[in-house]
């Protein structure tokens, strides 16, 4: 199944700038609490973590736990100072890991 | 200023927000009728049941431990270390909700205050319940908030999220969707770079529960 993704960042933004982030990643998230129609539990397979950074530095990184919604969604904040990129990764049980790269323009 | 910092993080990102929930409401109805139902009854009790086992043993830790949180401090302060790797966090829940906080805090009872937690007080849908964490503080590299977590009472697993944020956030604050099991507490803590905990604890009501469907 093709992972997709959604990212906002805003176009542009001025040096200095604190801009929201928001991120979210189709994903099952099943908990391994739930049963099939025979009664057996349904293996775990969630994103256990989530980061982002800013070309080759983490600001934001995120453990997650079953209890976040199918397609984990996630907004946070960054200073912006100056353009560059901006690498999503995800990554989690059954070897899951997806990058997204998102430009950052500061004007 | 918390409203203020509240503003940018509680809206949806767009339509993949309403993927989720609509997929799960339109598959409940269905589980409820036709031959299969004493089937999807049955399998219903089943989770309850393991609640219900789940809930005693949980009231039975709290009571045993007289005085909660000092006497699960000394058992579990030198457990896990602030940003240790995080891999395998998911992997080794903690047996209460007290433990899970003590956890993060590193043995010390977080004080009320600082940290605003956003979330509906009346739920409808356990399966995606939007919150955020937003904390009335600095960023700077000396002063700033290092970590938020959730933490939830009565789920299966007391933890529900966690951050690690640095100055370069400029704000601090988290948002996201979760899944309530039933109605209960939840707490949000935020762990400040000078070692101090703060936290903001409500208590939901969840109509619609998350976990409980029988089928996928």
């Amino acid at each position: 199944m093709r992972i997709r993704t959604l990212i906002d960042v805003p176009p542009k933004a001025r040096a200095g700038e604190v801009i929201t982030i928001r991120a979210t990643i189709s994903h099952p998230m099943e908990t391994g609490y739930r049963r099939d129609s025979d009664g057996i539990l349904l293996a775990r397979d969630i994103i256990r973590t989530f980061s982002c950074q800013f070309g080759d530095k983490a600001f934001f990184r995120s453990d997650l736990f079953p209890a976040l919604s199918a397609n984990p969604y996630l907004a946070f904040h960054y200073r912006a100072r100056v353009s560059g990129e901006l690498t999503f990764i995800w990554s989690g049980d059954r070897g899951f890991e997806h990058r997204e790269r998102v430009a950052l323009i500061v004007e | 200023m918390n409203a203020d910092q509240d503003c940018g993080l509680t809206g949806s990102a767009g339509s993949a927000g309403s993927a989720c929930p609509a997929g799960k409401r339109a598959h409940l109805p269905e589980a409820a009728q036709g031959p299969r139902r004493a089937l999807v009854g049955a399998l219903l009790v089943w989770p309850m049941r393991s609640w219900a086992v789940r809930a005693l043993a949980l009231g039975g830790l709290m009571s045993s431990a007289a005085s909660g949180f000092a006497t699960t401090a000394s058992a579990t302060a030198g457990s896990t270390k602030p940003g240790s790797t995080t891999a395998t966090r998911a992997d080794s829940p903690a047996a209460s909700y007290n433990e899970a906080i003590l956890r993060f805090t590193g043995g010390t009872r977080p004080r009320s205050g600082k940290v605003k937690l956003d979330v509906a007080v009346l739920i409808d849908n356990g399966n995606t319940v939007p919150v955020s964490v937003s904390v009335d503080h600095p960023m700077t590299d000396d002063d700033h908030v290092e970590a938020i977590a959730i933490f939830s009472e009565r789920n299966p697993q007391h933890e529900v999220l966690r951050v690690d944020l640095s100055p370069d956030n400029g704000r601090a604050g988290v948002a996201s969707r979760i899944r309530l099991a039933t109605s209960q507490k939840l707490m949000a803590v935020a762990r400040l770079s000078d070692g101090s905990c703060w936290s903001h604890e409500m208590e939901v009501i969840v109509t619609l529960a998350a976990c409980i469907e029988g089928e996928p």
